[in-house]
């Protein structure tokens, strides 16, 4: 299964299991969404379940949350995490607040679902990776998940959670788990373990890490895109690393990582999104205090440049695995 | 108080209005605004703190309209929201505690002013953002919608709030999706301290609905009757399934933007020609005296019961203890 379609899959369990779950957005309905996540649901649930909207990002939103704090649980997607800054407002004053102003008396429980990261020539307005812009608000839980298991497990999770959730979905592993490397032909998800997805109702628990991959000598922690590029780094450079998924990066499973790190002793950070204020950030500061005596050379980190998403040298700013394996090895001298 | 000379208007002949529904909006209205001075003053003896936005001068908006909503009827509304909340009938005690921030607050002192809820009056807040109520409206209203319980959201927001981009995206989505929403533009002439008229292309702002279809009309805020009587007409035709309905309500603030705000836009006479002559509790008033149906005493008793029930808040929003620091991190999550 791909991630498209276990996505699709989850949204239609939930519809099915709940009348309360809505799903809509730009393209959503008649059409089934511009990567096809809501293909069919329309048909299948009717109009009023699984709707178009007009191109008003800070209204769609902003309905959601009137919806979820009168006892619906809406599903939104926004087209691309791109275009998610008109929303901002909504999602940051008004769906994240909303428990804590009431003090409890109202909540929000929504899903915003949106497409992110690049690898896609989408340039600066298709390609961004705006998770930092949602970790930093504090009453929102944000996710990201690597695979078409994950996805499915955690946006049903999501939509059962009681607080309103960022769904973000690396687009780039939409139809295959990307290894960093571009030219080179697309693998499917079909070929690969996470694209078989447990059938029914099926959720992954918020707020757990996954090892991806288990190994000794540097601990990689990572989310979405980057955990499959994590690997084929560690590969090219011949390192026996542990990859973590991070799957929730809000609440964190700071268990898990530190875990790891005390074993191993290093730690590498990555992320898609540009490296200055990015989540590595965050996660460097906290592995920095939880496991300072357990460090053998300082937190690393490689991300994105600092620019604007590019066009043309795209594979320049996208963290590839030449610059994890570099990142590794550099790690490794370290004494 | 000088008074109107004939408080006779066409709402009032038209609503044949009865004894028992004058009282009940003269003591809504009076609470409203002496609560409101009440707050005012806690608010200048340091017990208020931070921002506190008084609706005094506009009671007959939320007042006529309360009288038009029924049972389940659902209200959101912005940062000037006392008003709202003492209409729809929650506890002035919990009102005046939050503002003071403590927690018999209804927001346990967590929200303060502008961040009030209640479930059991259908009250979806408070929002500090100007515009951002607007399509949570839209929202609660789909969900009535949805569950089909023939419910109406009165959504308010200002003449300021009605220059922001969200509001079009809400009538748009409204207005195509038929949701069973008024939209009650509460005009007080001024956003902040700026004059409508520095502000707004179109003065008619009940007018902006015509591009999606949506009705709306011009309602005299200073008369509680052809409030709530625009207020009938609007859920009627938001009931009868024929989606949102505007309604600009034109009313006055006496005090400014905020406790903050010096008022210096506007001019004393201007504010004191609103007052001598379209003051809304003066209005009822003087149907009630006119029309024979409450001599001085009886308003005298009003008065009198109303400013007990204000001192009882303000007593309470003084020794309601502030809610213990460990409250600071509850309901951030479930």
């Amino acid at each position: 299964m791909t991630m498209i379609e276990a996505i699709r899959d989850a949204l239609d369990i939930a519809m099915g299991r709940d009348s309360r779950v809505i799903v809509f957005g730009e393209d959503v309905g008649y059409f089934g969404g511009v990567f096809r996540c809501t293909a069919g649901l329309q048909r299948k649930y009717g109009p009023t379940r699984c709707f178009d909207t007009p191109i008003s990002e800070l209204g769609i939103v902003g309905a959601g949350i009137g919806m979820a704090a009168y006892g619906l649980r809406p599903v939104v997607e926004i087209q691309f995490a791109d275009y998610m800054y008109p929303a901002y407002d909504q999602i940051v004053s008004e769906a994240a607040r909303l428990r804590y102003r009431s003090a409890g008396e109202f909540t929000c429980p929504m899903v915003v679902r949106m497409p992110s990261g690049g690898g896609i020539f989408g340039a600066q307005t298709h390609s961004q990776s705006p998770e930092a812009l949602f970790t930093h608000v504090t009453g929102l839980k944000t996710v990201v998940p690597s695979s078409p298991r994950a996805a499915k497990g955690l946006l049903m999770a999501a939509i059962e959670d009681p607080d309103p959730v960022i769904f973000l979905e690396p687009k780039r592993l939409y139809n295959g788990p990307f290894d960093g490397y571009h030219d080179r032909p697309v693998t499917a998800w079909k070929n690969h373990p996470l694209g078989e997805v447990p059938e029914g109702h099926f959720t992954l628990p918020l707020g757990r890490a996954e090892i991806a991959r288990p190994g000794r000598s540097v601990t990689v922690l990572a989310y979405g895109t980057m955990v499959h590029v994590a690997q084929s780094g560690a590969d090219a450079a011949g390192i026996d690393a542990e990859v973590i998924d991070l799957q929730t990066l809000l609440p964190l499973d700071l268990e898990t990582v530190t875990a790891s790190v005390r074993k191993t002793g290093r730690c590498l950070v990555l992320h898609e999104a540009t490296l200055t204020s990015g989540f590595g950030a965050e996660l460097a500061a906290l592995v920095q205090a939880e496991c300072f005596y357990h460090l053998e050379a300082p937190v690393a980190r490689v991300a994105g440049w600092d620019t604007p998403y590019p066009h043309v040298h795209e594979w320049q700013y996208f963290p590839g695995p030449a610059r994890v394996a570099e990142a590794l090895r550099a790690l490794l001298e370290e004494v | 108080m000088a008074t109107r000379k004939n408080p006779e208007t066409k709402a009032t002949k038209r609503a044949n209005v009865s004894k028992d529904d004058l009282l009940k909006y003269y003591r809504e209205m009076l609470l409203i605004r002496r609560f409101e001075e009440k707050a005012g003053q806690l608010y200048g003896m340091g017990l208020i703190g931070g921002f506190c936005h008084l609706y005094i001068g506009q009671e007959a908006v939320v007042v006529g309209l309360e009288a038009a909503a029924e049972d389940g009827d659902k209200r959101i509304t912005s940062y000037r929201d006392h008003g709202h909340m003492l209409a729809c009938g929650m506890d002035p005690k919990g009102v005046m505690a939050e503002l003071t921030g403590r927690e018999g607050g209804l927001s346990k002192g967590k929200g303060g002013s502008m961040h009030m809820f209640s479930k059991e009056k259908h009250f979806y807040g408070g929002h500090g953002i100007v515009g951002a109520q607007v399509p949570l409206g839209a929202g609660l209203a789909f969900a009535d919608q949805y569950k089909g319980n023939g419910r109406v959201t009165f959504t308010y927001f200002g003449d300021g709030a009605a220059n922001q981009g969200q509001v079009y995206e809400t009538f748009n989505m409204a207005a195509l999706w038929k949701l069973p929403v008024v939209f009650v533009i509460e005009n007080n002439q001024y956003a902040m301290g700026t004059a409508q008229k520095r502000s707004t292309s179109t003065p008619e702002i009940h007018t902006r609905g015509q591009a999606f279809g949506i009705p709306g009309e011009s309602v005299d805020g200073m008369d509680v009757l052809a409030v709530k009587e625009a207020g009938e007409r609007a859920t009627a035709h938001c009931r009868a399934g024929d989606g949102p309905y505007i309604l600009e309500v034109m009313t006055y603030r006496y005090r400014g933007h905020s406790m903050s705000d010096p008022a210096k836009y506007r001019s004393r006479e201007e504010v004191q020609k609103m007052r001598e002559e379209r003051d809304a509790i003066e209005h009822v008033r003087e149907l009630l005296l006119q029309g024979g149906h409450a001599g001085d005493d009886d308003l005298k008793a009003i008065d009198k019961e109303i400013k007990a029930i204000v001192n009882e808040a303000a007593e309470y929003s003084k020794e309601s203890p502030e809610p213990d620091v460990s409250e600071l991190w509850t309901d951030i999550y479930a």
